[in-house]
């Protein structure tokens, strides 16, 4: 088994559009694909939503500003640190995995030679 | 001292089943290596150890199953030997014990689990082409980077990291499950195909074909065929290549310029090809063909008609139509622009041809303008058709080609100078 983060992007703007009822839906969306991700065989090892990227603050060197660190139309909203068998099975979780407004990302975790 | 002689047939044999075994060998050493990367690498060892072991035992009856033999016991050395490594390669199957290793000729055919590895989507489609041309041909990465006429350290960077996205991301070494297989083969097909048509017309450079590619995207083919032999697309592939190869002779004049297939010499096509060809296309079009059948079956038309002239074009305009349908691309639509031509004449192709530069879809894709001023042409509309073909040759970077459009741009246009 290796571990994958899926970093969900999407465009924040359409969820902050959303009345309560649609919120409702996505949370209920994702509380089914923690189901299918566990049915698959497959684990969820950690996973948050982020508060908007107005809320973001950068800091490159000792430079701090306000914002995102890169401005993006689709931005990272949360992710899943998830447990998947190789690719295929994560590239599966990660076409199961809820993000309406925009897309998600595959990413493999780096592991480290035990020493 | 081994008579010179025996060298030679030694060094023949060594290299014949590089040619024909080196997929098949990798693929197997895979499975008890782990990782491609050390297969790879026992690979080339045991290819290297075989000129001296054969000329000294004996070429043996069956090379693959010696080198796959040697190059695993080499894996399983390694392995050995990096016990810490082996924990860290969860990557493709467990190892085998070298006392489970099947012998001689029991050794499973696994080139398609490399294929579906080689050509898998999480990698990009020139790294696809250039891993499955490194892996499954056993090419060098510089016969690869001067196919694509690209620098060999650019070619380097590229097959290394495919190879490191391979093992980093855990890309499965395995043939895709049932119900991924048609987009996963879709992808290997168009790799294979891609391969073909590099070679048929190479987009840049003096010469127009490079058959050293045809050759090893047919080899893939008929390695998809034997390995596939159920898939219709599989046999759609092969059986296009085989029928569009086949007219090869005839498709460059003596001084080396463009004959179009209008202008080709029907008797110089290679008739045993164009047999092997029809035989693979005939059940085809019973079911209900893919895009690569489909335009088997195109070409199979083309391969049968006595003369140009002579071409059943409405049967070739149907074709294209279910193509168009199936297959709802820009260059479809174009390449459906010619039999549209035989069938209704050049003024209704040229409004398609003029609908589709309107679209903007094929802006810069030299075969356009092609199309256009060879309408135009037709229409003696010569003016346009001049201005056409300027833009045709300015879009067009193999040499064979420019000197064909040069050539009609003269035609339309008798007072310009040089």
């Amino acid at each position: 088994m290796s571990e994958y983060l899926i970093l969900i992007y999407e465009d924040e703007k359409s969820y902050a559009d959303q009345d309560p009822a649609l919120w409702q839906e996505a949370m209920e969306a994702h509380g089914r694909f923690a189901e299918q991700v566990t049915a698959m065989g497959a684990k969820i090892l950690g996973g948050n939503a982020l508060q908007p990227t107005a809320t973001a603050t950068t800091i490159r060197g000792d430079v701090v500003t306000d914002g995102p660190f890169v401005e993006t139309k689709e931005v990272l909203g949360g992710y899943y640190l998830v447990e998947a068998s190789d690719l295929d099975q994560a590239l599966e979780i990660g076409k199961l995995c809820p993000a309406p407004f925009g897309g998600v990302e595959v990413r493999p975790i780096m592991e480290f030679p035990d020493s | 001292m081994p008579d010179p002689a025996d060298r030679r047939a030694v060094s023949d044999a060594v290299a014949d089943a590089h040619r024909r075994e080196w997929g098949f060998v990798l693929a197997a050493t895979a499975r008890v290596a782990g990782s491609i990367d050390l297969a790879e690498e026992c690979v080339q060892d045991a290819y290297g150890a075989a000129l001296e072991a054969w000329l000294r035992d004996g070429v043996p009856r069956s090379p693959g199953a010696w080198l796959t033999t040697t190059a695993r016991r080499r894996a399983l050395d390694v392995l050995r030997r990096e016990q810490t490594l082996r924990r860290k390669l969860p990557l493709l199957v467990e190892p085998l014990a070298e006392e489970e290793l099947p012998v001689g000729e029991e050794i499973p055919d696994d080139r398609l689990r490399l294929v579906f590895t080689c050509c898998h989507p999480a990698i990009a489609r020139e790294a696809q082409v250039a891993l499955t041309l490194r892996l499954v041909c056993g090419l060098t990465t510089a016969e690869i980077a001067r196919a694509f006429l690209v620098s060999e350290p650019t070619m380097a960077a590229r097959v290394t990291r495919a190879k490191k996205k391979i093992s980093a991301a855990r890309i499965p070494y395995r043939v895709p499950a049932a119900a991924d297989l048609p987009a996963r083969l879709d992808a290997v097909l168009t790799v294979v195909h891609l391969l073909f048509t590099t070679g048929h017309t190479a987009p840049v450079g003096a010469d127009l074909l490079r058959h050293d590619l045809v050759e090893r995207a047919l080899d893939l083919g008929r390695m998809l065929r034997l390995l596939m032999p159920d898939e219709p697309e599989v046999r759609g592939l092969l059986a296009l290549m085989l029928l569009t190869d086949a007219r090869r002779a005839s498709r460059v004049a003596a001084d080396g310029s463009l004959v179009l297939l209008e202008d080709q010499d029907r008797s110089r096509w290679d008739r045993a090809q164009i047999d092997e060809g029809l035989a693979l296309v005939t059940d085809l079009l019973r079911g209900s063909p893919g895009r690569f059948g489909l335009q088997a079956a195109i070409a199979a038309v083309h391969a049968t008609a006595p003369t140009y002239a002579d071409t059943d074009w409405s049967r070739l305009l149907l074709l294209y139509d279910a193509l168009a349908v199936l297959w709802p691309t820009p260059v479809v639509a174009l390449n459906r622009v010619v039999p549209l031509m035989m069938v209704s004449g050049p003024a209704a192709a040229l409004a398609e041809v003029e609908a589709l530069e309107a679209a903007g879809q094929l802006a810069g894709y030299r075969y356009l303008a092609a199309t256009k001023a060879d309408l135009l042409r037709r229409l003696s509309r010569d003016a346009e058709a001049a201005a056409a073909y300027r833009t045709a040759l300015s879009q067009a970077d193999n040499d064979t080609e420019r000197a064909f459009l040069a050539g009609r741009l003269a035609s339309v246009s008798p007072t310009e100078d040089g």
